[in-house]
């Protein structure tokens, strides 16, 4: 019970775009046509999973134990940029039809404030997420795979209306980022009506 | 190359108004909307990013001479984390208040694009005192775009300009005010009028001058 209501809280109630702003400049980037889109979060969800695994691991084996958790955010920022050039070497080499897919996005995640912020939140500030100062394996797991899907399940949503809104005419002075700031907006105060939920 | 030409007060004011981080070039669009509850987050955000890109500009131009092409991306992302890690110490001991307010947004200075962008396209081509005024007009001009919306949002949001601490003006009585500017969703509404007014008063300049 407790797993689902980290995962709930992670996919709707925090979201990570619309309610911390994690990751914006994809968001706003990349989410003209739905197909880029579902990409970019295909390998968003699958970064931020497994990066925020190895994180934990070496915040609370290493950093912790010899309290050098100052280093942390080099550490995490390393691990991550690390961890993006092995994925992408990785599908180079076995899946040509899944690189051409996601090859352009992977080198973009690196500098998605998103994986470092999650991977900052569940281990240093892990006390405002989790209420607790220890969260276990499966709680930070589950909650970066919410959080994922969060961002995967918005940047969708928010290229689909794009793709709708490019149909009308729009006032010079507002096409392109204001208008897609004001939709965003929009989706934002929708989802406060999750935060009733939780 | 015509960049080359340019005077240090022109890259400087380049960075200030005319390729303004904030409203022209959105980048770092992340920490711009997430520190912009009040203006004293922002403008403590603003003073760490002026202290990171401009030390973060310089070590890169001084070492540019030296740095293999294919690895460049990573040595520049240690200077950078390097210089957060610092700021991160030095606001937790002596401003303590303010690295709570910026939480997590402050080590994410490590990967705002802003920081990244400028070492790539800047300070890898161009020598340290340039690079140094060029880093120290972006991070002016980043830390005035977001001053600016921090302004609106708390002015009608919560009715005060908060400076400092205490150091607080009241301004609009509570009855008056709209919450929803002070909440998370506030941001990108306040962002997108603002944006589309600038919008709205370059293109009529860009009109003007084709007339002329």
């Amino acid at each position: 019970m407790e797993y689902i209501a980290i995962a709930f809280g992670a996919i709707f109630v925090n979201n990570v775009i619309l309610n911390q702003f994690y990751g914006l400049c994809p968001f706003l980037g990349v989410s003209t046509k739905k197909s880029s889109a579902l990409s970019m979060g295909m390998a968003v969800t699958f970064v931020i999973t497994f990066s925020t695994m190895i994180a934990f691991a070496i915040y609370n084996f290493v950093l912790v134990p010899y309290e050098i958790t100052y280093l942390s955010t080099i550490v995490f920022i390393l691990v991550i940029a690390s961890f993006v050039q092995l994925v992408e070497m990785f599908i180079k080499r076995f899946s040509s039809s899944l690189y051409s897919a996601l090859g352009v996005y992977l080198p973009l995640i690196t500098t998605n404030c998103a994986v470092l912020g999650v991977a900052i939140d569940v281990t240093v500030n892990s006390q405002k997420i989790f209420d607790t100062t220890t969260p276990t394996f499966w709680m930070v797991t589950i909650y970066a795979l919410g959080i994922s899907l969060g961002y995967a399940l918005i940047i969708f949503l928010f290229s689909a209306i794009r793709e709708e809104m490019d149909a009308y005419p729009i006032k010079r002075n507002w096409e392109g980022i204001p208008i897609a700031l004001i939709t965003a907006f929009i989706m934002a105060m929708i989802f406060y009506g999750f935060g009733g939920i939780v | 190359m015509a960049r080359k030409q340019k005077t240090i007060k022109e890259i400087f004011t380049n960075g200030l108004v005319v390729q303004n981080p904030v409203f022209v070039q959105f980048l770092g669009i992340c920490p711009t909307l997430a520190v912009t509850k009040s203006v004293e987050s922002a403008l403590g955000m603003g003073a760490g990013v002026v202290f990171v890109l401009v030390l973060s500009n310089l070590a890169i131009s001084l070492i540019r001479n030296f740095v293999p092409r294919e690895v460049r991306i990573p040595i520049y992302i240690v200077i950078i984390a390097s210089l957060v890690t610092v700021l991160e110490m030095f606001m937790k001991a002596f401003v303590p208040d303010l690295a709570t307010s910026l939480g997590t947004f402050l080590s994410l200075i490590v990967v705002n694009c802003l920081i990244l962008g400028r070492a790539e396209a800047f300070a890898s081509k161009n020598g340290p005192l340039k690079s140094a005024a060029d880093g120290l007009g972006m991070a002016i001009g980043f830390t005035g775009g977001i001053v600016l919306i921090a302004f609106f949002r708390e002015l009608l949001g919560a009715g005060t300009v908060t400076l400092w601490g205490d150091i607080a003006i009241e301004l609009i009585p509570a009855d008056y005010q709209v919450g929803i500017l002070v909440q998370a969703a506030g941001a990108f509404l306040v962002f997108g009028v603002i944006v589309a007014q600038i919008n709205k008063f370059r293109l009529g300049r860009a009109e003007r001058n084709e007339v002329i």
